[in-house]
């Protein structure tokens, strides 16, 4: 590729959009965001990820100026947004409850914004028409929001907050409600307006796949902190905990002792189990406790014992999902343990290699598993 | 089967207490005052037979209502009645709506207590409440007392028995009436709405007009109504607290009943009363309707 990569947050030179300053956020006395320190750079397509009531529609009221930071402070374009009232902030938020006006049709709900503008008639006319085109609702214009469907509603929610093409674009999970097909076409269009707008957008969103999709950066959150902020790439393939590994996509986590050796640490994690081993630049004392990560398309499955991977484990096939494609297959280990391992389901299902009840060895190499603290 | 009968159970009830003793208004309408008792003529004599009910038909005429086109006193007081009430109707909205606002504004441990405040007269005698303000708006009443003790007037105000009285004791009794549908209408509003209107760019006035207003429609339209209906047709207030040049059709109706007796005119001035109503009912009852599809 030609292209220089975009990763601004690597650049010491490059200039944050969006800057938090140890923002915490307490609701009563509980805390709802830990003393959060982080930034979010211009044209970034920053998402949130995490599990139900961590504090991510919290981020979100904060910088869209709804809630105010209990501590901490807020820069938005190098200037502090604390006293910016919602109605000045060059931000707009799609809501998780859509919020759209019941009594205003498809086409004025959209045009809501653009009015506030003091823009002129049939500019507003060609905005809303191009809004309208890209959600698909061209039909749906002249309906109120209670005749409309789910989806349809969350399409005008998006389209309502796309409209006024602001600098900072906040959607609090934009495209739950779509069917597969649409929400890929949705997700495309998303990036594409980024690409030409150079909106930033800040987004909110259950689904893995989709913040793997469309994030500049995913950041992994639990309980009101930012457990890592990073590249889709590197969130999977390098979390920096066991909980962010556990959280996105699919692991298998094996504890145990490490104890220095070579380029890593050897695990002991079993009585009765070899070591496994492990190349790691995390420093370790030896003795102390750590984690091994290890995601199942890096594990094959064999018959016979590999020779060339020093990691090998024998066990006994307990369960296999079929995934159409692929099929993981959970193999339990004598010490109780069980591991996960993927193949490509290369032959028809009925000649497969490998059923239940059949032993057989997992094996991976000394750099496909993730030594983690534990 | 038990459609049919729940069905029926309201509309028993309409027959009961509204079509029934509309009927036999309507009839004393059609009939001649007679120094008699019941003091109208023609009454069902059934002992007769057909005949008998021929002649009773027979004797019904709509020479009360043809009365009433010739005395102007009947149409100026209904036109009178409607001018108030709809002034009133206003003045309570006026009053109403702040108060509506603030009591779904408030914070939600407040809201029962508000809610009482506001239902806590209707637990005394509505004579007596019309009663006190009289205590109240007379000259030497306790507002008077209270201005010219401030010094801020010299001579009393002249408020009792003039219509800015009326007003007064209608705004004061029907309150409630208007808060209450639109208190409820603002509560159930859904705050992320004003969230995504100030999102969108608008001050918090702007809002207010483009979205708690128009979403409050329907509460207000509800309010009104209720404060609109009973006042057209009221009586205690304007004769007790009305001056001799408050005209309202309750106060002639009041009159021809128990002054003149002349129980023929005064239903007929009520079935005019009641089909003026009729209008407003009808556009009461739209309005709920579409409400009730809007949400269903
Ligand atoms: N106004 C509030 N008062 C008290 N607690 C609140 C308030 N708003 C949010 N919280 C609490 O703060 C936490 C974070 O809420 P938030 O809405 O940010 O979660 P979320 O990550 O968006 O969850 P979800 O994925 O379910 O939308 C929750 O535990 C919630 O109960
Ligand atoms: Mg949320």
């Amino acid at each position: 590729m030609s292209q220089t990569v975009f990763e601004p947050w690597n650049d010491p030179d490059a200039k944050p959009l969006i800057q938090f300053k140890g923002v915490t956020k307490r609701f009563g006395d509980f805390t709802a965001i830990d003393d959060q320190t982080f930034d979010i750079y211009e044209r970034e397509f920053f998402a949130l990820l995490g599990p139900s009531g961590c504090g991510k529609t919290t981020m979100m009221r904060m910088l869209a100026g709804f809630e105010a930071p209990t501590e901490g402070t807020i820069w938005l374009d190098g200037q502090d947004i604390a006293p910016i009232p919602p109605n000045k902030r060059a931000v707009n938020m799609m809501f998780q409850s859509y919020a759209l006006f019941p009594h205003l049709s498809v086409w004025d709900n959209i045009a809501f914004g653009l009015k506030r503008d003091g823009l002129p008639r049939d500019a507003i006319g060609d905005r809303v028409a191009e809004m309208l085109k890209l959600t698909r609702l061209e039909k749906f214009a002249k309906r109120k929001p209670h005749q409309i469907s789910g989806g349809q509603r969350q399409r005008v929610a998006l389209a309502r907050s796309l409209a006024k093409a602001p600098k900072l674009l906040l959607l609090d999970e934009p495209l739950g409600a779509l069917d597969a097909k649409l929400r890929q076409d949705t997700q495309f269009e998303l990036m594409d307006i980024q690409e030409t707008t150079g909106t930033t957008f800040v987004i909110v969103t259950h689904d893995q796949e989709e913040a793997m999709t469309v994030a500049s950066r995913v950041a992994v959150m639990d309980d009101g902190r930012i457990m890592q902020a990073d590249t889709p790439a590197n969130i999977y393939e390098m979390p920096n905990s066991v909980y962010v590994a556990d959280f996105i996509g699919d692991v298998t986590i094996l504890e145990g002792t490490a104890t220095r050796s070579g380029n890593g640490y050897d695990i002991t994690f079993a009585e009765g189990q070899p070591s496994l081993h492990a190349e790691s630049e995390i420093a370790l004392t030896d003795g102390s406790r750590a984690a091994l990560a290890i995601r199942p398309e890096k594990v094959s499955i064999s018959a016979e014992r590999p020779e060339d991977k020093r990691n090998a484990l024998q066990g006994k096939i307990l369960d296999i999902a079929y995934l159409g494609n692929l099929s993981t297959y959970h193999v339990e280990l004598p010490s109780g343990q069980i591991v996960k391992a993927q193949a490509a389901n290369t032959r028809r299902l009925s000649r497969r290699s490998f059923t239940w009840e059949d032993e057989v060895w997992i094996s991976w190499t000394d750099t496909a598993a993730v030594l983690l603290e534990a | 089967m038990r459609r049919l009968a729940l069905i029926a159970v309201p509309y028993l009830w309409l027959l009961a207490l509204f079509l029934v003793p509309f009927i036999i208004v309507l009839k004393i309408s059609l009939s001649d005052y007679a120094l008699s008792i019941p003091p109208y003529s023609p009454t069902l004599d059934l002992s007769t037979g057909w005949q008998g009910i021929k002649s009773f038909f027979g004797a019904l005429d709509f020479e009360n209502f043809t009365f009433l086109t010739t005395d102007d006193l009947y149409w100026k007081a209904y036109l009178s009645s409607v001018k108030i009430a709809v002034v009133a109707t206003l003045c309570t909205l006026l009053v109403g709506y702040p108060i509506a606002y603030g009591m779904a504004n408030a914070p939600d441990h407040w809201r029962p207590t508000l809610m009482m405040l506001v239902i806590l007269p209707f637990w005394t005698s509505f004579l007596i409440r019309v009663y006190s303000w009289m205590g109240i708006l007379s000259t030497e009443g306790y507002l008077n007392q209270l201005l010219i003790g401030m010094g801020l007037i010299s001579e009393p105000l002249m408020i009792l028995n003039t219509n800015t009285a009326v007003y007064i004791g209608i705004v004061y009794t029907y309150l409630p009436f208007m808060i209450l549908p639109i208190y409820a209408t603002l509560e159930r509003m859904d705050a992320s709405l004003l969230e995504a209107a100030e999102d969108l760019g608008c001050s918090r006035m702007q809002a207010f007009w483009l979205v708690t207003f128009p979403l409050s429609r329907n509460g207000i339209i509800a309010g009104c109504f209720l404060v609109f209906i009973p006042t057209i047709g009221e009586f205690v207030i304007p004769a007790l607290l009305g001056g001799s040049d408050t005209l309202m059709i309750g106060k002639v109706l009041w009159e021809e009943f128990f002054n003149n007796r002349d129980w023929p005119v005064a239903s007929a001035v009520a079935v005019i009363l009641l089909l003026i109503l009729i209008i407003p009912i009808i556009l009461f009852q739209r309005n709920e309707q579409k409400q009730r599809e809007a949400e269903g």
